[in-house]
């Protein structure tokens, strides 16, 4: 009897413990010694299961400017504009093959490349290029819906090879707008994806994953890989598991202490080319007052919460620009509020707020702003300000920060859709849709102004450093990093590229090692 | 009274995410849209009726077996809960397996051994158990089974269209990790159960009529015993369902609910809501079924 | 009053004990201040300076244990009694006055306790938008349905009995009934259920915090801890494995008290 049951007890015991082995054999991958970034063994076709934090978004149109960045830095593989950004910060021709500029810089004259397939198999023609400019500047609705777009007066079909798209004052920086997405003229965009972009959207599962698959067609060399799965994994800590496991074989953004631990994997260091600042809510009573915004700057000492957050990686910044933006980074500005302490102090006193208080608004699924938050706190603290972390669902931060404008304070990191320093900047004209902070301040407005409409490149790009010395003069926000991003890859997956101030994920570079 | 409680239930789920904070229609418009074109959606999306109304329309629909569209992913809720729903039922049907396969044999065994060491560890065992947080059990489970042994793949789940024992076996862990806690739970009820039991009248009698203490307990207590367990057991299958919620984000297994946690905050509500109210559905019918059972098991019991 | 009897709940005692004695010298002094960061000690091992170790700020870990098990036995301790004033009144009263107002009561009851209480939580938590002082709340909002039962149930037994009518003969008022001759007769059953409510509480808060939904950062709690600690489960197991215990601990102490005070409690 007494045998009886500690068989059944056994036998449920090894039956599970059967199930467990049959399973979940996984095969030791053996590491191909490949170099980092560097050529290897390309072996063409194969896949891989890249992790990604956030499922895309609702509406995949290429056309919504709201997209968020991860959305963006995926459709990058599926759509392409006129021309597109290369690794070194340059534009290079994509579906146009080449482009001129007239002198006053108000007329663009694109010539298309012949023989670029949409993933449905037509052919882009100029009617095409017309339709998806036109669109995306809102010339038939008055309203664009990409907003760099705005200045375009018209676009027209000089023949069946050229486009002139005619600006409604001159603009020399219109070129880097040009990467807006070229899309079929009949095709209801929103519900389906149709793109001329290496890869193409097979598949798309809520909350779990995307499927892309190489497009054959492809104008140009092509991806190497034949298959890319995105699976979406929100959680931080779970990313880690999945990649230690081989779950999957990439994930990039990652924070340095998520990679801490991923030993046996390449890990690459970037920037995310982001601006993650404090952002601060300039129309909150005490942050109306600009000895309060400074007396944060002094109280903040970036340099050693990129110490402690980030083990020393990621790049401090000053102002509001990426600082892989090049020529238009004023590096001064790095360290213009030398963390001081009792200067933060006796600056509230000045202003009558010398206990300060308030909430910092973060969206939970960003580590890397979470772990500055909780610096922040600290640092804060020393300072005799009592600032206290609220953890709230991306939704809901876009929602009540972003769109309602109903914050205190906030830690992201903003990204910028061009490689032009309005993309950086504009957020910051009193009268902008992006102006989440409600910075108002009418020296900014008109050197911003100035900026946009001057033809010299040199007087242009000294503008454009005006307008970062005045943020960073009047601490619109305390401005902290470019937060570094590492990518771990697993050891036979190759070919990741980075790219200067846009937040891009290059799939078409991508390779396995057989 | 099971439909009233339905209702009342569906009802209350409804309103809940009336009065959440935030609006569908602009995480559908982004930041550069119009009052008018956000006015649009929200007389196209039938946001501008009242409450009581939409809540009828939508009950209507629901009952029809169609439970509306995604906000998020501009599809039937239908089509985004496929395949999710039979994860999030397998992953619950095995824990449940699991709990009863497990904890009928040990509760026993442990009461048949109950003045050998076996017995006494066994019971302390199980106190320290029902301790056991699911979630950090499944924490524990990924690093032991999972980066130390390398039974399975944390985080690489394996769809059913791919292999049906590979699922299972991925699923087994998590079904573990929520499983553990609530055998620990059940045995102690039996045991207890069994231990009242054996002290009645009619033990004493089959004692004196020289059986053993087996005997007795296999042919006449056991039986008795196992009401109470009964009705909890049909009960806990809904605490089983709530913990799996939890315990598919430490396994990464995409079942109800990622989507569930995703859809609230994302204020996809036909989504939300429909999930909601199916588990408590399920809550609702398995307590009115082990009503029933435990009056048909025993009948001095009666419902109200 | 109070049957206390076996060895369990002399254990649970103990357990209890070590843990409230932990929370108390908790709230006074802590080995560092457990927000504490330090740039060159971080992800440390255990050792004589930090005796678990610290964590990837260099936040030392035995301090946040006990400051993240004094936050979540308080979120525990007020959410219970929340759910047990509010159970006791309306449960006393319908229990007491009975009528359709009970029958109402008792029917909305039914349809919230149909939600698993997680399930409720995370609705909840999107309404009063996440933090300590709503986790609190919402759990013991929770609470009240249930509480609300138990009370319900038992005052509607003892009014039957002859001591209650006696009382009422002798024209005692009713608050008076209730709340000095039913309320003490009642206790040893609200006792276990209080100690079973409150292991779920932890067992609630630390899920909440876990899904990053309950106590925010950088103020420790138990589930916010052990989420954290999951990254580094190869690296530093002691982090994870000691914020389980800490949760374990409790629930099982307080598992152990209930069964002492006589019986299965419901909750």
């Amino acid at each position: 009897m007494k045998k009886r049951i500690l068989a059944l007890v056994l036998a449920v015991l090894m039956t599970a413990a059967l199930c467990a082995c049959g399973g979940g054999k996984s095969p030791e991958v053996q590491p191909a010694d490949i170099p980092n970034g560097s050529a290897g063994e390309k072996a063409p076709g194969g896949e891989i299961t890249v992790g990604i934090a956030a499922d895309l978004d609702t509406s995949l149109d290429p056309h919504v400017s709201s997209s968020s960045a991860g959305t963006r830095e995926v459709l990058f593989n599926i759509y392409e504009g006129l021309v597109k950004p290369d690794t070194d910060g340059n534009l290079i021709p994509a579906i146009a093959e080449d482009y001129s500029v007239n002198e006053t810089a108000d007329a663009y004259t694109y010539t298309l490349r012949s023989g670029v397939r949409f993933h449905n198999g037509k052919t882009v023609t100029v009617g095409d290029v017309v339709y998806s400019l036109s669109r995306a500047a809102g010339l038939d609705t008055g309203e664009p819906l990409v907003s760099e777009l705005a200045g375009i007066a018209s676009v027209e079909a000089v023949d069946d090879r050229t486009v002139v798209v005619r600006l409604k004052k001159p603009d020399a920086e219109f070129n880097a707008y040009m990467y807006a997405a070229i899309i079929p003229e009949g095709v209801d965009i929103a519900a389906e994806t149709v793109g001329t972009g290496p890869f193409r959207l097979v598949s798309r599962t809520p909350q779990e994953s995307v499927v892309l698959e190489r497009f054959a067609d492809y104008w140009g060399e092509g991806a190497k890989l034949d298959k890319v799965t995105l699976k979406v994994i929100p959680d931080a800590q779970t990313m880690v598991l999945s990649l230690r496991s081989g779950a999957i074989d990439m994930a990039e953004r990652l924070s340095s202490s998520q990679v801490a631990d991923l030993g046996d994997l390449t890990i690459l260091e970037g920037g995310n080319n982001v601006v993650q600042a404090l952002y601060l809510n300039n129309d909150y009573e005490p942050f109306r007052d600009l000895r309060v915004r400074q007396a944060l700057c002094f109280a903040i000492d970036k340099h050693a919460l990129i110490e402690l957050a980030s083990d020393g990686h990621g790049t401090p910044i000053g102002s509001a620009m990426i600082p892989s933006m090049g020529r238009f980074v004023v590096p001064e500005l790095t360290d213009y509020y030398k963390p001081d302490v009792e200067k933060a102090r006796a600056l509230l006193k000045e202003a009558g707020y010398e206990k300060l208080r308030f909430t910092i608004t973060v969206p939970s699924n960003m580590q890397p702003h979470v772990d500055a938050a909780q610096v922040l706190v600290e640092q804060l603290r020393a300072a005799g300000i009592e600032a206290t972390i609220r953890l709230v669902e991306w939704a809901a931060w876009y929602d009540e920060v972003y769109k309602g404008r109903d914050f205190e304070a906030t830690v992201v990191g903003m990204d910028t859709h061009s490689l032009a320093a309005s993309g950086c900047l504009a957020r910051y004209q009193s009268d902008s849709s992006k102006n989440f902070i409600n910075f108002k301040c009418d020296e900014y407005d008109e050197t911003y102004r100035r900026a946009i409409a001057a033809v010299d490149e040199a007087e242009q790009t000294a503008l454009f450093k005006q307008c970062q010395t005045i943020l960073t003069e009047q601490a619109a926000s305390v401005y902290i990093q470019d937060v570094a991003s590492f990518v771990a890859l697993q050891k036979n997956v190759g070919g990741y590229l980075f790219y200067p101030a846009l937040y891009i994920l290059d799939l078409a570079s991508m390779y396995r090692a057989q | 009274m099971l439909l009233v409680t339905l209702l009342l239930v569906s009802l209350i789920a409804y309103l809940a995410f009336e009065i959440i904070p935030g609006d569908p229609t602009t995480m559908l418009l982004g930041s550069d849209y119009s009052e008018e074109r956000a006015e649009a959606l929200r007389e196209s999306m039938g946001l501008n009726r009242s409450v009581l109304v939409r809540y009828l329309d939508w009950l209507g629909s629901f009952l029809h077996g169609d439970p509306g569209t995604s906000y998020s992913y501009a599809m039937p809720v239908r089509e985004v809960l496929r395949g999710k729903l039979a994860v999030t039922a397998v992953l619950s049907l095995m824990s449940w397996v699991l709990v009863i396969g497990v904890s009928l044999p040990f509760g026993i065994a442990l009461v048949r051994y109950q003045n050998k060491p076996f017995g006494k560890l066994g019971v302390s065992v199980n106190q320290v158990f029902m301790a056991f947080p699911p979630f950090f059990l499944g924490i524990m489970l990924t690093y032991i089974f999972g980066l130390l042994l390398r039974l399975f793949t944390p985080g690489r789940f394996i769809p059913f269209s791919e292999s049906v024992p590979g699922c299972l076996a991925y699923l087994f862990f998590p079904a573990l990790a929520i499983s553990i806690p609530k055998i620990a739970k059940t045995v102690k009820l039996l045991r207890a159960s069994i231990l009242s039991e054996m002290k009645r009248d009619y033990v004493l009698t089959a004692y004196s009529h020289g059986s053993s203490r087996w005997m007795v307990l296999k042919n006449h207590v056991v039986r008795n015993a196992l009401l109470p367990v009964v009705t909890y057991l049909a009960m806990s299958l809904a605490d089983i369902v709530a913990s799996s919620i939890i315990v598919e984000q430490v396994f990464v297994v995409p079942g109800l609910g990622r989507l569930l946690v995703a859809s609230i905050s994302n204020r996809d509500y036909p989504v939300a809501l429909c999930i909601v109210v199916m588990i408590a559905s399920v809550v609702v019918i398995m307590n009115y079924l082990a009503d029933i059972l435990t009056q048909a098991i025993d009948p001095r019991v009666r419902l109200s | 009053m109070l049957q206390v009897k076996n060895k369990s709940f002399r254990i649970g005692a103990a357990i209890t004990l070590f843990m409230l004695l932990l929370i108390l010298v908790g709230t006074f002094w802590t080995p560092y201040d457990p927000n504490a960061m330090s740039a060159a000690e971080k992800m440390a091992a255990p050792g004589l300076r930090h005796p678990l170790g610290t964590d990837n700020f260099g936040r030392d870990i035995l301090s946040r244990v006990v400051e993240g098990t004094r936050a979540t036995f308080l979120v525990a301790l007020c959410s219970v009694a929340i759910g047990l004033l509010a159970g006791l009144v309306i449960g006393g009263l319908t229990g007491y006055y009975g009528g359709w107002v009970d029958e109402l009561l008792m029917r909305l009851n039914d349809s919230l306790t149909a939600f698993p209480s997680l399930l409720l939580a995370l609705v909840l938590i999107a309404v009063f938008r996440s933090g300590k002082y709503s986790i609190i709340l919402v759990l013991g909002v929770l609470f009240i349905p249930s509480f609300a039962r138990i009370v319900r149930t038992e005052v509607a037994q003892q009014k039957a009995l002859d001591y209650v009518r006696s009382a009422r003969l002798m024209g005692v008022r009713d608050m008076r009934v209730l709340f000095v001759h039913i309320l003490p007769n009642i206790l040893p059953v609200l006792l276990s259920s209080v100690a079973i409510g409150f292991n779920n509480a932890v067992l609630a808060e630390s899920s909440m915090s876990y899904l990053g939904l309950g106590v925010q950062p950088p103020d420790a709690s138990l589930g916010r801890m052990l989420n954290e600690a999951q990254a580094y489960l190869l690296r530093a197991p002691w982090y994870a494995l000691s914020a389980g215990l800490a949760v374990i601990l409790l629930v099982l102490g307080f598992g152990l008290l209930s069964e002492g005070f006589g019986g299965e409690g419901r909750a």
